[in-house]
């Protein structure tokens, strides 16, 4: 199912670069060889603009510089297998395949669920990819069909489970408010690299041990920084919104990011 | 695009994948930092989720494709099939789109 879901997101990839000119080895190679969604878009989104080869390959790279950080939540599963397999597991290290491994607890399944996943989607993206490129030209524009949304709706469907536990939640939609504040002002990748301030805030409000429970709702009360308490105040109350209700979160969180956008 | 940039986008990216396996090897990880692993990697890939729905070119992206995202991600919440949830959130975009409302 996330296969088919990445394989739509796959002919969005083919149909835009073969709808705004590029030849059709490009999508292709870019496919069986990068094989990373945002990276591959961001370079492609910066060749079209204009963009040189250095800021294409540099906005690629910061996008899938989340990468290794995958890779070590994910090690006991490539660390137990031989160098051929490591190689080409390594090239399977996608999102969605993390995801799906730490979402299993015992270590065998982990490994069947990420190697499985990686290979579904490696095979999906490019069928996707190839399909896209075939029907670029007939299906015009992709966004019309909203073929755009389906990307993060796969990756917030494999987030989900993680976020029943309030700690992680807090930290991921801190990570995501600070993501989105940022995202007018930096460039293409680097404003989900940011995010990762949330963790800090997340350890440094439950490691300051006994204050846990009081510091609910002001989230990491007392951390240095004087942005903290303010943003962290705000992130909170939409996040709470975010788990029951959904709609009330994203109007009050991209209110702000259009603000600042349109500013 | 030249295919000196797909060529480095290609190595660099798979540098970037193999490093993490291979720090692993030289590196020993506690409890405590795996734990801030594995919420590192929801914390990234929520405010991707933020960030790809939400906003294009640095700017808000627009309505309708957060609400596509939403009415799939709130099917997902409710276990519906993973197909249905995609489905019905390019279906959503789609259709506001179609009706005038970006």
């Amino acid at each position: 199912m996330v296969g088919l879901a990445i394989g739509v997101v796959g002919v969005s990839f083919g149909a835009i670069a073969i709808s705004r000119g590029e030849p059709a080895w490009v999508p292709l190679t870019m496919s069986l060889t990068v094989f990373a969604a945002g990276a591959q878009l961001a370079a492609l989104d910066i060749t079209l603009g204009g963009g040189g080869t250095a800021a294409a390959v540099a906005a690629g790279l910061v996008l899938n510089a989340r990468l290794p950080l995958f890779g070590l939540a994910v090690a006991d599963v490539l660390g137990g297998v031989r160098w051929p397999a490591r190689l080409l597991g390594s090239h399977a290290l996608v999102d969605q395949s993390a995801a799906f491994a730490l979402a299993q607890r015992e270590p065998a399944r982990r490994r069947a669920a990420f190697f499985v996943c990686g290979a579904l989607l490696y095979v999906m993206w490019n069928l996707g990819t190839l399909l896209g490129v075939v029907a670029g030209r007939a299906m015009g524009d992709p966004g019309a069909l909203g073929l755009d949304a389906a990307e993060p709706m796969v990756l917030l469907a494999l987030v989900l489970p993680a976020l029943r536990e309030p700690r992680t939640r807090r930290a991921a939609l801190l990570g995501a408010a600070i993501a989105l504040g940022c995202t007018p002002f930096l460039p293409g990748g680097l404003p989900v690299l940011v995010a990762l301030v949330g963790v800090a805030a997340a350890a440094a409000g439950g490691g300051t041990g006994g204050s846990r429970g009081a510091g609910g709702p002001h989230g990491t009360g007392g951390s240095h920084d004087t942005g903290g308490p303010h943003g962290t105040g705000g992130s909170h109350d939409t996040g709470g919104a975010r788990g029951p209700g959904g709609t009330h979160d994203t109007d009050g969180s991209h209110g702000a990011a259009g603000a600042e956008g349109n500013a | 695009m030249t295919p000196l940039a797909v060529l480095l986008l290609a190595v660099g990216t798979f540098g970037l994948r193999l490093s993490g396996p291979l720090l692993s090897d030289r590196i020993e990880l506690g409890d405590r930092a795996r734990q801030l692993l594995s919420a590192s990697t929801t914390v990234l890939l929520c405010a991707l989720v933020a960030t790809s729905s939400l906003t294009a070119d640095h700017a808000f992206a627009g309505w309708a494709r957060p609400a596509g995202v939403l009415v799939g991600g709130a099917l997902a919440a409710r276990r519906a099939p993973f197909l249905a949830a995609v489905v019905a959130a390019a279906a959503t975009t789609g259709a506001l789109r179609w009706l005038g409302v970006d």
